[in-house]
């Protein structure tokens, strides 16, 4: 089982979103996380999908987003794109842990977003495996509730995903 | 000019071929049966008498013709009431749009009278599907439907109107229809990975499925499995094709396939498949599916390719083009061995056929019928059928003489698809028409012998009246311990001939052979309305021979007795 990130150029149309995660429900396709947002054009949504799966069902699920008639693009992104993700976490705020929980952020350049005397919520961005880590760090201190938005991805250098041959 | 949207849609329905069309009216499409009304010079309407018959009329008058088909529903029932006929036309890949009214915009989405949600529910059965929300769109949305319908792997779109739309206005002026979109073409390095592997073969199989059934491609086929010495089978969609007494061609392949076609494929060493998806029924056991063979797979559809079993050779794109291309560049070749073997398997098969007509000691069996439906059927008659036991009877041994002159539900396998797409075959090509079904099937859209009555729509309905659910009779024999659970249908005491009678068509029971090849040929004479032929047959005749489900060609079942031992 590898994990990999498919890009989806959508058609911006009533309803795309849903064709894309019916066809997913319909076909049995586990996906991991999807982020949807604007683009370049306002033609067009980007949705990144992430999932963990073998060679069989990668094929599949892209011959089938294919197929889709708001689809434009459909690609397996490079292992080697740059992936970022946010999350924003709500800590227990204990005054033990306080310095703890601070050091850890800073290490990770994230942020305070919220403090009160019982409770602080961090906010922090990068690549997934960085927010695994930081989560796991976490964990001893209590976490209170926590949100992640998915990753969003772009491929190195100038090329872009609408002008790559199919 | 200015047009209301209900106008402009049936204005653009005429701008893109369709001669006839199928549907019901209701409060949400009241307009555009007020524009039909207006160019019913035009465009004629075939009232049905349900919304599902209209869905499978316009599915029967695309198969027949390869134009694409149009149905017409109102808002909430009469949309939900199409639903399983879209879904017939999805699974087999058939070109249809579906028309449905709606509420006006301003009470969408708050559950008013008969306000459903038609394009979220059958998003997973259209090919793609529209709610027009605006009168601008309205034209080029209808252009693009038809053209989503037709082009690659053809599918049903259904365009969701709400009344507004209907009822605005705004300029019309008439467009030429949309092109299809373009087909990949295939890469040359694909085409000569396919050459190589067909002129190493030394045991042919060309496999055709519905992908190719539409094409036209018989006569070239044909012409190459003569060059190479190859030998021909084909999926239930694949029927009608090939003619059937081609010597090249063995006949359906899979569950209940031709002994002599589902062998050959097993024991062939390369299988070329054209417009085929594997499907579970057609393979039996994937694991152990010609495993000791390379295969090539031509399919417009990217999603086919390795779907269901993995292919050396895939080439997606234009069928038509690549298969050109490849047999340019194969060289002609005799295969003598592997002639004797097939040739062998079909004298197998033909011993099989006769050991079980000898057998039969009813006066009147499936095979009696159909050699009587093949001996008195004038030239291009369009056969279509129900779901059952009869359909795979007819499969198996009607024979045809050109292409698009079978209409049967495949791939979902729809009991009560028959008469609708009967109705509209018959509209659509004004070919003798021969509805093959069962008790069954037959009783459950039975009331569409209305549509034929009412629009003087000659039909020859053989019903092979065997009292029970055939089909799954013949499971709950096999596998059941003779469990006959909810199959009997002999309590319900339909009298089938006065039904016909009731509906004003003519009825007539026969019992035996000759009775039946009488009330074939009196009922073809039947100009001005439909013909009901109650043939009553034995509960307990099988579908022979058959692979038993998830089992491979190892377990073919070829003889059975009425014991099913």
């Amino acid at each position: 089982m590898n994990k990999f990130v498919i890009a989806v150029y959508v058609e911006n149309k009533f309803g795309v979103l849903t064709r894309v995660t019916s066809m997913f429900t319909r076909r049995g396709f586990n996906i991991d996380a999807l982020t949807v947002g604007e683009t370049e054009s306002p033609e067009y949504s980007r949705i990144t999908i992430s999932l963990s799966g073998d060679g069989y069902a990668r094929e599949q699920l892209i011959n089938q987003l294919r197929k889709l008639f708001n689809v434009r693009k459909v690609e397996v992104l490079e292992p080697d794109c740059i992936k970022r993700e946010l999350m924003l976490i709500k800590i227990e705020n204990r005054p033990e842990h306080r310095a703890d929980i601070h050091y850890a952020a800073d290490a990770y350049r994230a942020k305070v977003v919220d403090y009160t005397n019982d409770g602080m919520c961090i906010e922090v961005t990068g690549d997934p495996t960085k927010i695994d880590a930081f989560i796991e760090i976490m964990k001893p201190y209590g976490i209170i509730e926590m949100c992640r938005t998915g990753i969003v991805a772009l491929e190195r250098g100038k090329e872009t995903l609408l002008g790559k041959e199919n | 000019m200015k047009l209301t949207g209900a106008e402009i849609l049936v204005r653009t329905l005429i701008d893109e071929g369709t001669t006839d069309v199928f549907g019901y009216p209701g409060g949400q499409v009241i307009n555009i049966y007020d524009a039909l009304y207006k160019y019913k010079d035009e465009l004629n309407h075939v009232l049905t008498a349900h919304e599902q018959g209209a869905a499978h009329a316009a599915d029967g008058y695309s198969r027949a013709t390869g134009k694409v088909g149009v149905c017409i529903a109102t808002s909430g029932p009469g949309a939900t009431n199409l639903v399983t006929g879209i879904a017939t036309a999805m699974l087999d890949s058939i070109p249809m749009v579906a028309i449905t009214g709606n509420v006006p915009c301003s009470l969408i989405g708050k559950d008013s009278f008969q306000e459903i949600d038609i394009t979220g529910i059958t998003l997973p059965i259209t090919k793609h599907n529209y709610f027009v929300n605006n009168i601008e769109s309205l034209q080029d949305t209808i252009r693009e439907a038809f053209a989503i319908a037709k082009s690659g792997r053809p599918g049903p779109v259904l365009v969701d109107i709400p009344k507004d739309v209907q009822v605005a206005t705004y300029d019309y002026e008439p467009k030429e229809k949309m092109p299809k979109f373009p087909l990949r073409l295939a890469k040359d390095s694909e085409i000569e990975a396919a050459i190589k592997l067909l002129n190493e073969a030394k045991r042919p199989y060309i496999y055709i499925g519905g992908g190719a059934a539409g094409l036209g491609m018989g006569q070239a086929i044909v012409d190459f499995a003569n060059r190479i010495d190859a030998y021909i089978g084909c999926t239930f969609m694949g029927l009608s094709s090939i003619p059937t007494d081609c010597p090249r061609f063995l006949g359906m392949q899979g569950m209940h396939g031709h002994y002599a076609s589902s062998m050959a494929q097993n024991e062939a060493d390369l299988i070329l498949g054209i417009g085929v998806r594997f499907s579970d029924r057609a393979t039996g056991n994937v694991k152990k599916y010609a495993k000791n063979c390379k295969i090539i797979q031509l399919d417009p559809d990217f999603s086919e390719i390795n779907k269901n079993v993995s292919v050396d050779v895939g080439i997606v794109g234009d069928v038509e083009y690549s298969f050109k291309k490849i047999i340019t560049g194969v060289l002609d070749k005799k295969n003598p061995e592997w002639v004797d073997r097939v040739e062998s398997l079909k004298a197998d098969e033909a011993r099989f056929e006769e050991e079980i007509a000898n057998k039969a000691k009813a006066p009147l069996t499936p095979k009696m019928m159909l050699d009587v439906i093949n001996e008195n059927k004038p030239e291009g008659t369009v056969i279509v059928t129900d779901v059952g036991q009869h359909q795979m009877w007819t499969a198996q041994y009607v024979k045809f003489d050109r292409t698009r002159r079978f209409v049967s539900s495949g791939g979902l396998g729809t009991m009560g698809f028959g008469l609708g797409a009967a109705i509209g075959a018959r509209v659509a090509t004004g070919d003798p028409t021969v509805l093959i079904t069962g008790d069954g099937s037959f009783g459950m859209n039975l009331n569409e012998l209305a549509t034929a009555v009412s629009h003087k729509i000659p039909l020859v309905i053989v019903i092979a009246d065997n009292g029970v659910l055939g089909m799954v009779r013949q499971w709950q024999t096999l596998f059941f311990n003779k469990h006959y659970s909810n199959t009997v249908l002999t309590d319900r005491k339909t009298d089938f001939v006065k039904l016909a009678e009731a509906f004003g068509a003519v009825g007539k029971r026969v019992f035996t052979k000759d009775e039946f090849a009488d009330a074939f040929r009196e009922a073809l004479k039947v100009t001005d309305g439909p013909v009901v032929i109650d043939a009553v047959i034995d509960k307990d005749e099988f579908v022979l021979p058959m692979l038993p489900p998830g089992g491979s060609i190892d377990d073919i079942i070829v003889n059975i007795d009425k014991e099913g031992k």
